[in-house]
């Protein structure tokens, strides 16, 4: 692309994604307040949480000063905000230690799962989308279909219980539970993730490759793609050179879904595989009642959504020809 | 009360060891391997402090790290373990010496002072400790020379050994503040402590009892999800795994590779009848309810079995302090009848309060209101998510389900949850008479005085106390037949969660 071209395109690329900067740091406040509001509509308080069964009057109270739950939330709340916006997410009330420390042991695990899951599916559920389109209503179109359907009904519960119960409790190829020690080579790494990796993969897939079946079909019943048939183009070239840049915008506005998904959704997988990620740590927060372990949690699955669909939009900006021609 | 060491190995009755050497003597302990043993719950709120201990696997962690002053044998009687000797003549003021040859992780050996820490920082409420009450009966701790603790309690308690084996008044390190990393006595070093995660310990080289333990390494893990625990189990990822369902035990049974561990306990889950609301305020309501219980088929078809009868009291037939000859409470529909007919019961139906957290009580409550309609009395069963039961829910209705994990004395579950000044005094019950018993009890040095006191309150709860007591819940761990050395301790699962130091890989 020459100059000129590039920076027109900037110019008119800019401004859009600065409003949606800006209206992403809106959402992200609005999330916090809500977080923070409807968690205090919870039974219970993290003082009383820790107690459980053994809670009496006078331990409780004594354990809410010590947390500065004995303040008022509107007070808290802000406290919590001003430290958030000076970097510092606050201090864990049961793990007992700083947020930025428990969420630093578990963010790389849900983002080295999120990436690994989509790396195998993004290119299988592009190749499946982009084949059955392709031969849309022929018998491989309607095999991939009942496919992906099927895929997209089963739960993910079954799909991982039923993969524990093949692959590991029979057979004995993997590991049930995806416990990495710290010192595993990448090998007994993959080897361990693997299970957790084909249960949301096999999730993804289907919806990714659903969302690119149907946008690449509406693509093919352009007249430009007539035209280009009828030049004698090939069909696979149509689809790679010129229907798909044209199908890009939703196509990535569907992955950006299905893999914020991935980093976030999976609490599932987390569970059954026993999988130390970010989904199970906000749940623990939740149970335990502990706010500032919640309200980062909350805040980073929301800057993650917010970001894939940031880079979505931006990359259907870039892409679209009429915004770029303008 | 006299517990000392050579009166142990003198009457031979250290059963812990003396009574399994004919057992044991075909397995000899075996040094070496590592085992990974799996709990049932893990998150954030893990802890390496034992006054914080909640859950199980902090059980068996700080089993892994830490001693108390005293220890359970197979019996769930206490013997001693970092004390030399606990002497006390009037069971009020107790003597603890504790043994010489003890060293922390550190290096730093034990001393008074350690012990006065640990158990003075029992009191602060700030300090989270779960343990709180108990504690405050110890009116005061002092060292009296490098190896000599004085404890004087505010009343007499011929229990206190039983009472400082509990894991939470493991002795740590005087002036520990930071729980990043363990500083104990106990049998493993912590390597690895990821809250939520695992716990990695290695063999200290330097326990202080001889040849123990034989695991060269111990991981702690927690998989809260039943099936997957079972599954773990079964694929060889993990050597043992706490706390299954009866459905679950012949699949591990059939496997071949595997065993179960099983443990008949105090573990019970009750109906409250609170004295404070209507009509459960009303004696002949309660026993209305009492009379409601099909405990068989509790028994039969809630725990396949894995359960034992109980009378409405907390202890269980197996405690040698348990009264045989109060009569059996069974189903008896035209008793409760009766009753109902005189506790003038309300026409809307009555609330009835359960939760998964209090196990089993979902199926009870249906089980009750089905029979319930039988005797005109009307139930709505309110099903409450395990989430906050505790704090929400429980003892707050005039109708609802609590749950009871065991404790090693009939005094502790007497004092925390029956005495009428109790915090957990679950129907508000108030008499006169066993707050009375409770106290000569506690004083009383004579075991068959003491049994025959505990007789009489026993058959008080089960009359007059706002309590239903079905049936007491039997424990059920799986494990790796290749783990040697595992044998049940009524006070939990993994041998009262004391496994650690006593198991062994024959791999």
């Amino acid at each position: 692309m020459a100059g000129p071209a590039t920076r027109g395109l900037l110019a008119t690329a800019l401004p859009l994604i600065g409003k949606r900067i800006a209206s992403g740091m809106l959402t992200l406040l609005l999330v916090s307040l809500v977080v923070f509001f409807i968690a205090q509509l919870l039974p219970g308080d993290a003082a009383q949480e820790m107690l459980g069964q053994a809670a009496t009057a006078d331990a409780v109270a004594a354990l809410r000063e010590k947390f500065g739950l004995d303040r008022p939330a509107p007070e808290r709340y802000v406290r919590w905000l001003v430290g958030m916006l000076t970097g510092d997410p606050g201090y864990s009330l049961v793990a007992n230690m700083a947020v930025s420390d428990v969420i630093a042991a578990r963010l790389p695990n849900s983002l080295l799962l999120a990436a690994l899951s989509a790396m195998v599916s993004v290119p299988v559920a592009l190749t499946i989308g982009i084949l059955s389109a392709m031969h849309r209503d022929a018998r491989l179109d309607r095999g991939l279909n009942v496919a992906t359907l099927s895929m997209v009904a089963l739960p993910e519960f079954l799909v991982a219980t039923l993969a524990v119960l093949v692959l590991s409790v029979q057979l004995r190829w993997l590991p049930s539970i995806a416990l990495i020690p710290p010192d595993a080579s990448p090998w007994l790494v993959l080897r361990s993730l693997a299970m957790p990796i084909l249960t949301l993969s096999v999730i993804v897939i289907a919806q990714m490759a659903r969302m690119t079946r149907a946008a690449i079909i509406q693509q093919l019943s352009q007249p430009y793609v007539e035209m280009a048939l009828l030049k004698g183009i090939k069909p696979a070239r149509v689809v790679l050179t010129h229907v798909l840049p044209n199908a890009i915008g939703p196509i990535v506005n569907a992955m950006a879904l299905s893999l914020s998904y991935l980093l976030g959704g999976a609490i599932i997988v987390e569970t059954i595989f026993n999988y130390p990620g970010l989904a199970s740590l906000m749940v623990n927060a939740v149970t335990s009642r502990d706010m500032p372990l919640l309200q980062a949690c909350a805040m980073i699955f929301c800057t993650a959504y917010l970001l894939l669909v940031l880079i979505a939009d931006t990359v259907a900006i870039l892409a679209n020809p009429r915004l770029r021609n303008r | 009360m006299r517990l000392s060491r050579r009166q142990m190995l003198g009457t031979g009755l250290a059963a812990g060891m003396m009574g399994l050497l004919p057992r044991l003597a075909s397995a000899q302990p075996r040094r070496g391997g590592h085992v990974t043993a799996a709990c049932m719950s893990s998150s954030t709120a893990d802890t390496l402090d034992p006054a914080k201990g909640a859950l199980s696997t902090d059980y068996c962690r700080h089993a892994m790290f830490y001693n108390g002053l005293t220890d359970y044998d197979d019996n769930a009687q206490p013997r001693l373990s970092l004390a030399e000797s606990l002497n006390s003549s009037d069971q009020m003021i107790w003597r603890v010496v504790v043994r010489d040859d003890v060293k922390f992780h550190d290096g730093s050996k034990l001393t008074a002072d350690d012990v006065v820490f640990s158990l003075l920082r029992l009191q602060d409420p700030a300090s989270g400790s779960k343990v709180k009450p108990i504690a405050s009966q110890m009116a005061s701790v002092r060292a009296v020379s490098p190896r000599d603790v004085e404890i004087v309690l505010t009343s007499p308690n011929v229990d206190l050994p039983s009472i400082l084996a509990q894991s939470h008044f493991y002795i740590i390190k005087a002036g520990t503040t930071n729980f990043s990393t363990a500083n104990g006595t106990g049998p493993f070093r912590c390597q690895t402590f990821q809250p939520g995660v695992r716990t990695l310990g290695v063999r200290n080289e330097d326990y202080f009892r001889d040849g123990r333990p034989y695991l060269d390494s111990l991981e702690l893990i927690g998989i809260p999800d039943e099936v997957a625990r079972v599954n773990a189990l079964l694929s060889g990822d993990v050597q043992m795994i706490l706390a299954i369902n009866p459905r679950s035990t012949r699949r591990i049974r059939e496997s071949g590779t595997h065993e179960l561990l099983v443990t008949p306990s105090g573990l019970y889950t009750n109906l409250i009848m609170r004295r404070d609301a209507i009509p459960t305020s009303s004696p002949d309501f309660v026993l209305g309810m009492k009379y409601l219980f099909d405990r068989d088929l509790i028994k039969r078809a809630l725990f396949r079995d894995y359960a034992t009868i109980g009378n409405d009291h907390p202890i269980p037939p197996f405690d040698p302090l348990y009264r045989a000859d109060i009569p059996q409470r069974t189903l008896d529909l035209d008793r409760a009848r009766y009753h109902f007919a005189r506790a003038d019961l309300p026409s809307t139906p009555l609330p009835l309060y359960c939760s998964p957290a209090a196990e089993g009580s979902v199926d009870m409550a249906s089980v009750l209101q089905e029979y319930g309609s039988k005797v005109g009395l009307k139930l709505a069963v309110n099903r409450m998510p395990a989430d906050g039961y505790w704090s929400t829910h429980w003892m707050k209705h005039p109708l609802g389900f609590g749950n009871t994990n065991p404790r090693p004395t009939a005094d502790l579950i007497f004092s925390l949850f029956y005495k009428s000044t109790a915090a957990w005094n679950e129907s508000g019950w108030k008499n006169e008479r066993f707050d009375r018993l409770l106290l000569e009890a506690r004083a009383q040095g004579d075991f068959a005085l003491r049994k025959e006191i505990y007789g009489e309150m026993q058959e008080i709860v089960a009359t007059e106390c706002g309590t239903a007591i079905p049936v007491f819940i039997t424990l059920i761990d799986g494990f790796d037949k290749r783990v040697k050395g595992l044998r049940p301790i009524p006070l939990g699962g993994f041998m009262g969660y004391k496994f650690p130091e006593h198991v062994w890989w024959e791999g």
